[in-house]
């Protein structure tokens, strides 16, 4: 039973086809690269199954069982989280402030609840330590390189145990030396049985840290296997539309 | 022979290296701090006013020093809320005025003190609602909501003063007259709300769940929305809770004044957002603390004192004091050039 399983997913706005009959299946700790060009359909498809709209046609099933997702704390609650490409941080905030936001854990009782700080700092010092991270829970966010800020992101998909966290792009505006670290991070999640849905456009990327790669074009699934079985000659071709399917 | 040591990987030893240096010592981060510098100017201000006239360490200045910012002081950390979820609120002068006409017309026609602070209060926080509900559920400008409301405010007031000078507040007059001009333990009353209120405002924007949401709004109102912040609520929330510490002030200012005017707390927004800013609240939203906003409004006063004490024409205290809010944020955007990396 897959952790999560798309059958003939299609969605449509109006007469636009965004997406049409996707079918796909994930094993847990598994990482599949989902490529596509510009317009293909990868937004569309981690939004749907993020649950920021429901699909026009076809069904989701996660361990099995079928799913319907009205907003996106619906799929949060499902274990699905999502790292968006400009991360979702507030500059402003510590790094512990920015993983627990939105779930801060209080103590006290009714509307006498204060914020506990205890806790934030040290459950944000155990996941960044289990990311192997060096970010410091105290630190702002502000003053932190990219590949901490992805750190942090990442971090917050562990406070719900996430089993399925989506990455948009998560290597496309950093630099070389913090690509690594967040392909480490990728893995460390990898390592613990998540699995992770990896948008990209960034080829060495993919196929460094990816099992499967998953190739979109104009709304439709053109490719899925393993990438040893593949190159990245075979999936640009496939992008292009040169190779027409895989 | 032994074998070679095995490497660690390239991956394992970038992340091995050491943290990039903090930017600040503790030293160096203070003296980055606008606060510290305004704490400072103010201290400097006060010790130079003492040897130089006669008149400002009296008891008696000290008292009308302290109560005279306390008004400002007030209004300025229901400003600074607003300010740091990255809005703006100038209908705060016409709060205070509508409020306080609202608070004597009550009492000037024989109800109690509590009905007069009733009314006066849901007055000031029904201007704050509309504001809110305005800005953060129709997704209007703050700027122009508050500016419209600034004019509905002050026309109001007319409307419910009838025009006129208010100094008669029926059977509970003398109640009013005390708890906005007396005084406790040497201390004038309204200094002692200011406290209560500071106190108040700190705890809950470093201890609340809300004080801290306010923040990450205006961190990134993007980033709060994803994560489950309930932002709408929390921009409605800032401007009711504006309005309402307007309308605090303006209770307790025309206990001191003793008499009303339609003009009162006309002008009264830019002092306060004066003393917001020279506190260190960012107007791009964000940034502020409870303590510099009250330290902020201190400054002012203590300037506009000093310039009063020295004999020099009250007209120079808009130059001055405006030229404190320049220096403040060319202060802000020097030390943010520092932190933007």
């Amino acid at each position: 039973m897959s952790l999560l399983e798309l059958k003939g997913i299609s969605k449509h706005f109006g007469a636009i086809q965004a997406l049409t009959d996707v079918t796909l299946s994930l094993e847990p700790g598994q990482v599949v690269g989902l490529m596509g060009d510009n317009g293909a359909g990868k937004s569309t498809l981690a939004k749907v199954i993020a649950g920021n709209f429901p699909p026009s046609h076809g069904e989701m099933l996660i361990d099995g069982k079928p799913v319907h997702f009205g907003k996106p704390l619906d799929a949060r609650a499902q274990g699905i989280e999502v790292v968006y490409q400009d991360l979702a941080l507030c500059d402003n905030l510590t790094a512990a402030a920015n993983v627990f936001l939105g779930r801060e854990p209080r103590l006290g009782f009714g509307p006498l609840r204060i914020l506990d700080y205890a806790t934030m700092y040290r459950r944000a010092g155990e996941l960044f330590k289990q990311l192997k991270s060096e970010t410091r829970p105290r630190d702002l966010v502000r003053q932190m390189s990219g590949g901490q800020r992805q750190a942090v992101a990442i971090a917050r998909t562990r406070l719900s145990d996430a089993r399925l966290v989506i990455m948009d792009e998560p290597t496309a505006a950093i630099s070389v030396r913090q690509v690594a670290e967040v392909l480490d991070l990728i893995k460390r999640l990898s390592e613990h049985g998540i699995a992770v849905i990896l948008i990209s456009h960034r080829m060495p990327d993919v196929f460094s840290v990816a099992h499967r790669v998953v190739v979109m074009r104009r709304g439709r699934k053109v490719a899925d296997k393993g990438t040893e079985a593949s190159s990245p000659e075979e999936v640009t071709g496939l992008i292009t539309g040169a190779i027409a399917a895989a | 022979m032994n074998d070679p040591p095995e490497r660690p990987s390239p991956i394992s030893r970038l992340l091995d290296e050491p943290q990039a240096e903090k930017s600040h010592t503790r030293w160096t981060g203070l003296l980055a701090s606008q606060v510290f510098w305004v704490v400072l100017a103010t201290i400097v201000g006060c010790i130079v006013l003492s040897f130089v006239t006669s008149t400002f360490a009296t008891q008696q200045n000290i008292f009308n020093v302290t109560r005279n910012f306390a008004f400002v002081a007030i209004v300025a950390l229901g400003m600074m809320a607003v300010i740091v979820t990255g809005g703006i609120d100038i209908s705060v002068g016409s709060t205070i005025g509508i409020s306080g006409i609202v608070l004597s017309v009550v009492m000037n026609a024989g109800y109690s003190i509590w009905a007069g602070i009733g009314m006066g209060l849901l007055t000031a926080g029904l201007v704050g609602l509309v504001n809110g509900l305005l800005i953060a559920y129709l997704d209007m400008q703050p700027f122009v909501v508050t500016l419209g409301m600034l004019s509905v405010g002050r026309s109001l007031a007319l409307v419910f003063s009838g025009s006129r000078t208010i100094f008669d507040f029926g059977p509970d007059g003398s109640q009013l007259l005390a708890l906005g001009g007396g005084s406790t333990f040497g201390v004038a009353n309204p200094v002692w709300f200011l406290v209560v209120l500071a106190v108040l405002f700190w705890f809950a924007f470093r201890w609340t769940r809300w004080g801290r949401y306010v923040f990450a709004v205006g961190g990134n109102r993007h980033a709060a929305n994803l994560t489950g912040v309930p932002v709408r609520r929390i921009i409605c929330s800032v401007y009711v809770l504006g309005g309402l510490m307007a309308g605090v002030a303006a209770i307790l200012e025309v206990g001191w004044l003793g008499a009303v005017t339609t003009g009162l707390g006309t002008g009264d927004e830019l002092r306060v957002i004066a003393a917001t800013v020279i506190g260190g609240t960012n107007l791009v939203g964000g940034v502020g603390s409870a303590f510099g906003t009250v330290v902020g409004a201190a400054l002012i006063e203590v300037i506009r004192n000093s310039l009063i004490l020295l004999g020099v024409d009250a007209f120079w205290q808009g130059t001055v004091v405006g030229s404190f809010i320049i220096i403040a944020v060319l202060f802000n955007r020097l030390g943010g050039e520092r932190q933007g990396n």
